[in-house]
């Protein structure tokens, strides 16, 4: 089996306008930033979660804390995963009870490390609010969770991987479409 | 023969090469963690980087997971212990498992059952994974070598305490930003001290030169030996001269059934060798005072010391837990060999983690 691209969904320019307009939904449905907080899932969703705080920045002026959590403890797979899962440390450095917070990841599929970072979260306390942010949704659901900001809704089988490359981690800038072919 | 890895010296019957085929784990080789000496510098900062996300759950409001739900872990506590039973008792309960308790004054070890036959029968009730205390050397390594299941040597005999080992290189990573090159001074009775020799495998593998102090008759110079080669060792009886450049002092509890007259009295160990405030002036001012407990104030150590700024001994206690919860979590999870990643298809978190291994 090998690894084929097959399309780019998105190109730096697109990832960026996309990150801005989900940067301004937060801040329109969630009132402002004052109670607000942004938990980016490892790994592409920490720098995510950044660039929509530096955007946040720039619409209201305030700082919004940026948490990062690692959903390893927490997966439903661990039996199952050879090699095993190498754990990461999560960074949340405010107290979680009484805020909005906003899980933020790159790729929406099956709902499982949705579910993983909830009950990450919920060990640090009891926010008020929590709300999901992806960069792509991409369908194929396990779970009953839904995103409330999505940047792009995508139609997928299931044998397709999406790439979300960021310079952060990936040193370049675009999201593809990638297909498992029988060779 | 069952079982292919072997982590200990001392026995002769199980291969002294691990085969990667028995650990589903890339980053640590092995089924069990019978001793630190056959470990590298790698393997050991693996573990310590994995005790890392542990020791922030010890500072969440819930400190209950549920990774290793369902699964059971045997306390075998051949040998008395308090604080290591419970810590690792307390780890396990904040992955999710559950634990199975055996101690030696209320065990049929008292009825004549040998150490086979326990370990066959506990493993009978169908655990996931064997902590076990023995006064045995290679104690840990005979029953690993007859189950299945991984093995966690918690204290065998005066061979290997890797957990204790373990635990101190994290609380000296974190006080001193690294391992590398330190001059650890270890004082007390080294020559029946597995935690003494734990230390000295582990941090040897660091390049750290050690300082062993003591009376004579606890500190034989065959000790110069029993690091990685070439690790500087050096026996020395006059604890002024073992103070002297210390990063790290590693104070040992002194068995006060082992000080008689004439040989040696309680007054003179004190006289001789107790850590005070006198003394540690002649330390670096930064040294770091370490003491695998319990402690006999007073003894070995004065309570000054002992709960000074300089001291992390209640910082050990912490890190024990951490510590012990990345060991059963890294040998507890993981798929068995010739399992499928099937998540691969499955998850979302995977996939990324696969197209970029280079992370």
């Amino acid at each position: 089996m090998r690894l084929i691209e097959k399309q780019q969904l998105m190109s730096a320019a697109e990832i960026d306008r996309t990150l801005q307009r989900l940067a301004h939904q937060i801040v329109e449905k969630s009132d402002g930033t004052r109670h607000l907080a942004l938990i980016g899932i490892r790994r592409r969703g920490v720098p995510l979660a950044q660039r929509i705080a530096r955007a946040m920045r720039g619409i209201d002026g305030v700082e919004v804390p940026v948490g990062t959590l690692d959903i390893t403890l927490y997966r439903d797979d661990l039996s199952k995963v050879a090699p095993q899962a190498v754990l990461q440390s999560s960074h949340i450095a405010f107290p979680v009870d009484s805020l909005d917070l906003v899980l933020v990841d790159d790729v929406l599929y099956t709902g499982r490390t949705i579910r993983a970072a909830m009950n990450g979260l919920f060990d640090l306390g009891r926010p008020k609010r929590v709300s999901l942010c992806v960069l792509i949704d991409r369908g194929h659901r396990e779970m009953p969770i839904e995103a409330q900001y999505v940047g792009r809704t995508i139609q997928t089988s299931t044998t397709e991987i999406i790439e979300v490359r960021l310079q952060e981690i990936d040193n370049e800038e675009r999201v593809v479409l990638v297909d498992r072919v029988d060779s | 023969m069952r079982r292919t890895a072997s982590l200990c010296k001392i026995s002769s019957g199980r291969s002294a090469v691990p085969l990667l085929a028995v650990s589903a784990n890339l980053n640590y080789r092995f089924r069990d963690l019978l001793a630190l000496e056959p470990l590298t510098a790698d393997e050991i900062t693996f573990i310590l980087d994995q005790a890392k996300p542990f020791q922030q759950i010890q500072r969440n409001p819930l400190k209950k997971l549920a990774t290793l739900r369902g699964k059971t872990v045997v306390l075998a506590f051949f040998e008395n212990s308090t604080r290591t039973r419970l810590s690792f008792g307390t780890a396990a309960s904040r992955l999710g498992a559950d634990t199975m308790n055996l101690q030696a004054e209320a065990s049929s070890l008292k009825k004549g059952e040998t150490l086979l036959d326990t370990a066959n029968n506990l493993n009978a009730m169908k655990p996931d994974c064997f902590v076990m205390r023995h006064s045995s050397s290679g104690a840990a390594d005979f029953v690993a070598r007859h189950l299945e299941i991984p093995v966690v040597n918690a204290g065998d005999g005066t061979h290997e305490h890797p957990s204790q080992g373990l635990l101190d290189a994290l609380t000296i990573r974190d006080r001193k930003g690294g391992l590398n090159g330190l001059n650890v001074t270890i004082l007390g009775d080294i020559a029946h001290s597995r935690v003494a020799r734990s230390n000295i495998h582990l941090l040897g593998k660091f390049g750290c030169r050690f300082t062993l102090c003591g009376p004579a008759m606890w500190v034989p110079r065959e000790l110069e030996h029993i690091g990685p080669p070439g690790t500087p060792i050096r026996c020395v009886y006059r604890v002024e001269e073992a103070l002297d450049h210390a990063d790290v002092i590693i104070v040992l509890r002194v068995q006060t059934e082992r000080l008689y007259e004439p040989s040696l009295s309680q007054n003179d160990y004190i006289l001789l060798y107790q850590l005070n405030s006198e003394r540690m002036r002649l330390a670096k001012p930064d040294a770091l005072i370490l003491h695998p407990g319990p402690i006999n104030r007073g003894i070995e150590i004065t309570p000054d010391v002992a709960d000074g700024p300089r001291s992390a001994v209640l910082e050990q206690v912490t890190n024990g837990v951490s510590v012990r919860m990345a060991i059963l979590y890294l040998l507890m999870t993981g798929a068995s060999e010739g399992t499928h990643p099937a998540f691969e298809s499955k998850s979302e978190a995977s996939p990324k983690e696969s197209a970029h291994a280079s992370d």
